[in-house]
């Protein structure tokens, strides 16, 4: 199979540019695909391509969390890394604006200018367990991207670690100390020290808080609240907790099987979903109150194999309002009212269910 | 009591806060294992007996003398042949005897006279570190002292072992030292790149493993030019001895390079900015470091052996340059060993240290990775 044929465009991949409303732009994602090929044998025949994310496009505007929701295994992780480059796309388009305003297209840029942007592009990582070198010093790791990108050297590196680890709380002094005398939420504020260290502007944060205990988590969002606003920093937040996504993003992203299926504003998303799957998803949130009677949507069977997507909209075998033409034609991402934007073929007509109010707030 | 307990705490606290550098971390563990302590121990006795091997024997060990040919060790004593006790050790000369029966020369103790041990003698002038000195630990004022009897041509056997284990721990300590560099960094690679340079590397790991291993060292070092001189032969020697010994190394370091590339932190150089050097050299082979060392004082006995097994043959090693292998050259015959077997001794001195390294490897075995990172939440 050749790679090149997978990605003739969908008709409607560049027509979602029809977002003209959207102000400030920092992160605007075209198209981007990622198809890992998978081999057999020993000649590593390549057999067939896992489309772990496959034509997703959105935009992020500065200032803003743009939260991006779905099962484990959609690609969130795989969509995430490509917008950094840590893993090349297979296509799309990234464009960054950068500090000085200018916009760039970073699947293009070489590797010194990629260098460069990594500047102002961070990430931060699922487990502050495996993303700490265990052989440094906290000021070896939080200094690091400083002596990469030569910001800073000797005393004033020093000083500006000191700094860094009391702006996320933890202790100055602390700083000759190695990553297994912290805690897990300690190391997670390590984790964030080393990505604030280089004044980003853009922060990935991938599944920040889904390795920490639950007391922990809140701290650590919070912190990443404070940072914002501190820093102006704009949020790609990864997660498969929707409470947590609800919690801090300013617009939601659901994901589903490498495709982008609702995005829009939080309250719009979580209060009137337009998607089905959204809406399942939606229901599985865990409420504290028991006496009130959840009617979980349940969905059948399990997620389809990345490597063979069903034909049409590839929610239609779990969806409950399926029809013919969902098996046949693949539904586009399109503007259903003010920019809440959603790939459904029914999408103005069905009344889904989305969070009561008071469930969660 | 409260006052009690805070200042307590605090000391705590300031002796928490200094971070224990990673040689500090090591030591406390490795202190623990006794069987590592021993080894280390019996290396360091070894490598300063070697060290200063002249101060140490009584005898110029490198000086013919045909009339002490193949003497036996001498005992040391404090009682004498009347079975009167001595305060000072002593031992007796041994005399030059035909054996009447079947004319073989045979040594006779000289119980007449007994030769007192001296501590810190001047005798022979030697060189050390460019300083010349003639002081030696002990000896005796006349006649002679072999306490590990003397070679063919009559020169100390004590001496020349001592001064052999210079040569032997260092041939072993360098191509250890090579072999480790060499095996880390092209498994390191290997590992860290993938594809065809993981593919270059492993073929030739895989090459050299498939030859049989005695019969290629063999050949490469019979290829060395007889002109050569023992200086030279010992670089290459080294050079053999780690071109044949990395393959093992290079393989477990990729295995661990492979484990650790997936690993958050080596993705987080790369989205840092990092080059890929430095998620070799900084962040890979740091981590990779409790392995190379277990690594390296493993392989030192052996290429301890192997430069015996070499010397042995007569391919390693040329005389005048000693060694113990050269040295065991002298036990080749069976008769000699069966008349002479102190010409054996050197035999006592490899196993010694063989076993030394190995408990030291051993013991840092479980001591060098004081940050298994533990996963507790």
């Amino acid at each position: 199979m050749d790679c090149e044929m997978l990605l003739t465009p969908t008709p409607f991949e560049d027509r979602i540019n029809g977002w003209t409303d959207v102000g400030e732009v920092i992160l605007e994602v075209r198209g981007l695909r990622k198809y890992f090929p998978l081999t057999r044998g020993f000649w590593k025949r390549t057999v067939g391509y896992i489309r772990a994310v496959d034509g997703v496009s959105f935009f992020i505007r500065e200032g803003e969390t743009l939260g991006l929701v779905g099962e484990s295994g959609c690609g969130k992780t795989t969509l995430g890394k490509c917008v950094l480059r840590l893993i090349e796309p297979t296509a799309g388009e990234v464009w960054f604006k950068t500090r000085e305003g200018r916009r760039v297209e970073l699947t293009k840029l070489g590797l010194e200018e990629l260098k460069s942007m990594r500047r102002e592009m961070r990430m931060i990582f699922q487990d502050p367990f495996s993303s700490l070198n265990p052989r440094l010093t906290v000021m070896e790791i939080v200094g690091e991207p400083m002596k990469i990108h030569r910001l800073a050297q000797g005393r004033a590196l020093e000083e500006r670690v000191r700094e860094l680890l009391e702006m996320v709380g933890l202790k100055a002094q602390h700083m000759r100390r190695y990553p297994y005398e912290f805690s897990g939420g300690q190391r997670q504020r390590i984790v964030i020290a080393r990505a604030l260290a280089s004044n980003p502007r853009l922060i990935v944060a991938d599944e920040p808080v889904s390795a920490l205990d639950v007391s922990v988590q809140a701290q650590i969002l919070n912190l990443l609240e404070d940072l914002k606003s501190e820093f102006h920093l704009t949020y790609l937040f990864i997660s498969h907790d929707l409470s947590v996504v609800q919690h801090v993003s300013d617009r939601v992203a659901v994901m589903y099987l490498g495709r982008l299926v609702e995005l829009g504003d939080t309250e719009a998303v979580y209060f009137t979903p337009k998607h089905p799957y959204t809406e399942a998803l939606l229901s599985a949130i865990p409420r504290v109150d028991r006496r009130k009677k959840v009617d979980r949507i349940l969905l059948k069977g399990d997620v389809p194999s990345p490597l063979h997507s069903p034909s049409g909209c590839r929610f239609h075998p779990r969806c409950r309002y399926a029809e013919k033409v969902c098996i046949q034609e693949e539904p586009e991402l399109r503007n259903v009212g003010n920019s809440h934007y959603v790939a459904c073929h029914f999408a103005e007509r069905l009344a889904l269910r989305g969070v009561e109010i008071d469930a969660c707030g | 009591m409260t006052e009690k307990r805070t200042m307590r705490v605090a000391v705590n606290v300031v002796e928490a806060e200094r971070g224990k550098s990673y040689v500090q971390l090591v030591w406390r563990n490795f202190k623990k294992n006794r069987m590592g302590l021993l080894g280390g121990v019996i290396i360091v006795t070894l490598a300063f007996l070697s060290l200063f091997a002249p101060f140490f024997a009584p005898h110029d060990y490198y000086k013919l003398d045909a009339d002490k040919a193949y003497r036996p060790p001498q005992r040391i004593r404090f009682f004498d042949a009347e079975g009167k006790f001595h305060w000072r050790p002593f031992v007796y000369d041994l005399k030059l005897d035909i054996d009447p029966v079947t004319f073989s020369r045979i040594y006779r103790e000289d119980t007449s006279k007994p030769l007192y041990i001296r501590f810190f003698v001047r005798g022979w002038e030697y060189q050390i570190f460019g300083f010349r000195s003639t002081l030696h630990l002990f000896g005796v004022e006349e006649g002679s002292i072999h306490l590990l009897g003397t070679d063919r041509l009559g020169r100390d056997l004590l001496g020349r072992i001592l001064h052999g284990g210079r040569v032997s721990l260092t041939i072993a300590l360098f191509g250890a030292v090579v072999t480790v560099i060499l095996g880390s960094i092209l498994g390191a690679l290997s590992g860290y790149y993938g594809g065809f340079v993981d593919m270059l590397v492993q073929r030739a790991v895989e090459v050299l493993q498939s030859f049989p291993q005695l019969p290629l060292w063999m050949a490469l070092t019979a290829a060395l030019p007889r002109t050569w001189s023992s200086l030279q032969v010992f670089v290459c020697m080294v050079v053999i001895f780690s071109f044949l010994n990395w393959p093992m190394l290079a393989r477990e370091i990729r295995g661990k390079v492979l484990s650790l590339r997936e690993q958050d932190f080596i993705v987080a150089v790369k989205e840092m900015g990092g080059s890929n050097s430095r998620a070799i050299f900084r962040h890979l082979l740091p981590n990779c470091l409790s392995h190379m060392i277990v690594v390296l004082t493993i392989s030192i006995p052996e290429l301890i052996l192997m430069e015996s097994v070499l010397s042995f043959l007569g391919l390693g090693i040329q005389p005048p340059m000693i060694s113990w292998g050269v040295l065991l050259q002298g036990a080749q015959r069976i008769e000699v060993i069966g008349l002479y077997p102190w010409v054996m001794f050197p035999c006592a001195f490899i196993i010694l240290a063989v076993l030394g390294f190995n408990f030291l490897g051993d013991g840092l075995r479980d001591a060098a990775d004081p940050y298994s990172v533990r996963r507790s939440y």
